[in-house]
């Protein structure tokens, strides 16, 4: 998985609460059986009209924010389907980092196996960047994980809460799976264990 | 003596394999299912990194979300990009030694109600699958959620998942449901009154008399519906109705290994005391058939109500209200029943069961679909089809005008060919009223079946209760 540790570049504001996932890779994409390419896709139906043309209002169509490193959203953004789809599109696009006041469950938890950072702030915080972010090009918004801040181009800086493990992972760029086998052990005397306590789970089935 | 613990603390605490000094845990997965969508990554990533299934007796894989529900699929799948995927599942599955049901074996079906048909659900287990819906397992009190693709991958390489305990929520609904008030109604008006973000980071516990009347069919329609009010997982007790409808199912448990399961199953409650960090308290008498106007699931109303004005809302919500307005095509102060629709659909992982397909059956007996509307009934399974079409429910349909499907999650999502055209208004027993998700500018309604089959008699949104 790629690291996270610093970014600073430009941020795109989508002052919208509730984006859902199928806003953000709508469900004719997800037909694939590879993880690449989709950031071509990423906020389609906002971003293209019937015919596939870019819509010229799209922020994401708009200059400088085509090259739009961080997101700034309003809350419970992501909410809806699992789909990973979601944060690939953000990725492959070029986003690394979204802002906003929460997230929904498993789209921020699918955020960190991708190398994205979603950065919880207060309403207030969020408002702030996203007005920041409407600036463009000169605006560059820093978003420093070890230090967990957030600094706005007028230099004003956010504090951030994040997960000890998940930040440890995103900054070493570790691969949970590789993780997990380490504690073989513990899954093989769990089984065990679960075999004496719920045995049906074992063998009442095919199993 | 030991704390007072929720269901959720004690089906969390029998399974974990570890706990590092943060709190993170390593939780052990019990069943794992498998669709087309979202897996093939996983797979090829196990391929690439050289590793194996670690239990595939424990999961079970079928292609649900892009199969077409016409009988041209008999003949395979027109769509190349759909085919891929159902095939590439297809080998998977093969490759790794998964059991799995092809799209033309009666067993096929939508992910979330195949599991709990062939019992693989069971009471006390984890239960994942890359699909947010996995929620709906939780009616059989099994600690059921969705996961993204880079978790499928580790629960099939590992049978674990990496992860934090969440909060404890109670939604206690009391006393009873007026006639033509569904599990539907009551999951609707649930999130209508906590909002899609109300339970993020929560494990919701349904409990209460109107919740405890219900059929496995019912609870599996709150449950499946959790995840929209922002909850990963949500929890039912089992009970007598929960044993009743696993017990024979061809993967529970048998014989002197049923009796001891049961025994246990049956301290699979919430314990006098035990703490909640949230609790909502909702009347059952004061629910009634509800509908969705606008672009998100809490965007409830009763459909005795009036399109809402953006102004009755505050904050970003009310910018919000003023777009989804747009997109639905609504004015504000409309009565609901005014509304008129093109299209109904019947079925999905929310309502795509035997007791759904009764209700509708019950409404449109002996009426026909209203003249221009497009209604189909989409089974959630071959078994429920086969089981529809044995009590007459198919004939009924049929005759009322509805097209009968073959099973797959359909216009829920409409990745398959069932889709709505922009402007369409639809009449939907699904889950998601988002912008789009039944076809780029459809405009989705969100109510129960028996709501939906009133509304494919009369062409409007409708109070069923006129029609019983």
């Amino acid at each position: 998985m790629d690291k996270f540790t610093t970014l600073t570049g430009i941020a795109a504001p989508l002052p919208l609460v509730n984006v859902d996932t199928d806003m953000i890779i709508p469900k004719q994409f997800l037909k694939t059986i590879k993880r690449s390419g989709l950031g071509k896709a990423l906020f389609y139906e906002m971003r293209y009209d019937e015919n596939g043309n870019p819509n010229p209002d799209f922020i994401l169509n708009r200059e400088p924010w085509t090259r739009a490193e961080i997101l700034v959203a309003g809350e419970n953004f992501g909410c809806g389907s699992s789909r990973e789809h979601a944060p690939w599109a953000l990725k492959d696009f070029g986003i690394r980092c979204v802002i906003a006041p929460s997230f929904a469950d498993i789209f921020y938890n699918n955020c960190f196996k991708n190398g994205i950072l979603p950065v919880v702030l207060p309403e207030e915080a969020v408002g702030k960047l996203m007005e920041d972010a409407g600036k463009g090009g000169n605006a560059r918004i820093t978003v420093d994980l070890p230090q967990q801040t957030v600094s706005s181009s007028e230099g004003e800086v956010f504090r951030f809460e994040i997960d000890p493990f998940r930040k440890h992972c995103l900054l070493e760029g570790l691969d949970d799976i590789g993780l997990t086998l380490q504690k073989i052990r513990h899954i093989d005397s769990y089984e065990e264990r679960q075999k004496g306590a719920m045995p049906w789970l074992w063998n009442g089935s095919a199993a | 003596m030991s704390e007072p613990r929720t269901l959720y603390d004690k089906i969390w605490d029998a399974h974990v394999v570890h706990e590092a000094d943060d709190g993170t845990c390593l939780i052990y997965i019990d069943r794992h299912l498998v669709h087309e969508v979202t897996s093939p990554q996983a797979f090829e990533g196990l391929r690439m990194a050289g590793r194996t299934v670690r239990h595939p007796e424990k999961t079970v894989a079928v292609p649900d979300h892009n199969v077409p529900t016409d009988e041209s699929r008999l003949h395979g799948i027109e769509n190349e990009e759909s085919r891929i995927q159902v095939e590439t599942l297809k080998k998977n599955a093969e490759e790794f030694g998964i059991e799995y049901y092809d799209v033309n074996d009666p067993r096929q079906g939508i992910v979330h109600i195949i599991g709990p048909e062939q019992g693989w659900t069971l009471p006390g287990s984890t239960i994942v699958c890359g699909d947010s819906h996995t929620a709906t397992h939780g009616a059989f009190g099994a600690l059921a959620h969705g996961i993204g693709t880079s978790e499928v991958e580790h629960v099939l390489a590992t049978q674990t998942l990496i992860q934090k305990k969440s909060k404890n929520m109670l939604v206690e609904v009391t006393g009873s449901v007026g006639p033509g008030v569904t599990a539907k109604d009551i999951t609707l008006a649930i999130i209508g009154e906590i909002g899609t973000a109300g339970g993020t980071g929560h494990v919701i516990e349904y409990a209460g008399e109107a919740i405890r009347a219900l059929s496995m069919e019912g609870r599996m329609t709150v449950c499946n519906m959790a995840i929209e009010g922002g909850a990963r997982a949500g929890l039912i007790a089992p009970d007598e109705t929960t044993f009743e409808y696993l017990k024979g199912r061809p993967h529970a448990p048998r014989g002197g290994m049923w009796e001891l399961a049961v025994a246990e199953w049956k301290k699979l409650r919430s314990d006098e005391g035990a703490r909640f960090d949230k609790v909502v308290r909702i009347e059952g008498e004061k629910i009634a058939p509800v509908v969705t106007w606008g672009t998100s699931p809490e965007d409830v109303v009763p459909i005795t109500g009036t399109v809402p004005h953006p102004e009755d809302f505050e904050g970003p919500k009310r910018e919000a209200v003023r777009r989804a307005l747009d997109y639905m095509g609504l004015t504000p102060g409309t009565p609901m029943t005014e509304i008129e629709i093109d299209t109904v659909f019947i079925g999905s992982c929310t309502n795509g069961r035997i007791e759904d397909l009764r209700a509708v059956a019950e409404i449109v007996k002996g009426r026909k679909v209203k003249e221009g509307v497009r209604a189909m009934v989409v089974p959630g399974s071959g078994l429920v089809r086969m089981q529809a079409e044995e009590e007459g429910i198919a004939d009924i349909l049929r005759e009322a005008g509805f097209e009968w499907r073959l099973p797959g999650c359909s216009m829920c999502l409409a990745m398959n060919p069932d889709q709505l055209a922009p402007g369409e208004r639809c009449a939907s027993t699904s889950n998601r009223n988002f912008e789009g998700r039944q076809g780029r500018g459809g405009r989705t309604h969100l109510l129960s079946p028996a709501m939906a089959a009133a509304a494919a008699i009369t062409g409007r949104l409708t109070d069923v209760r006129e029609l019983m």
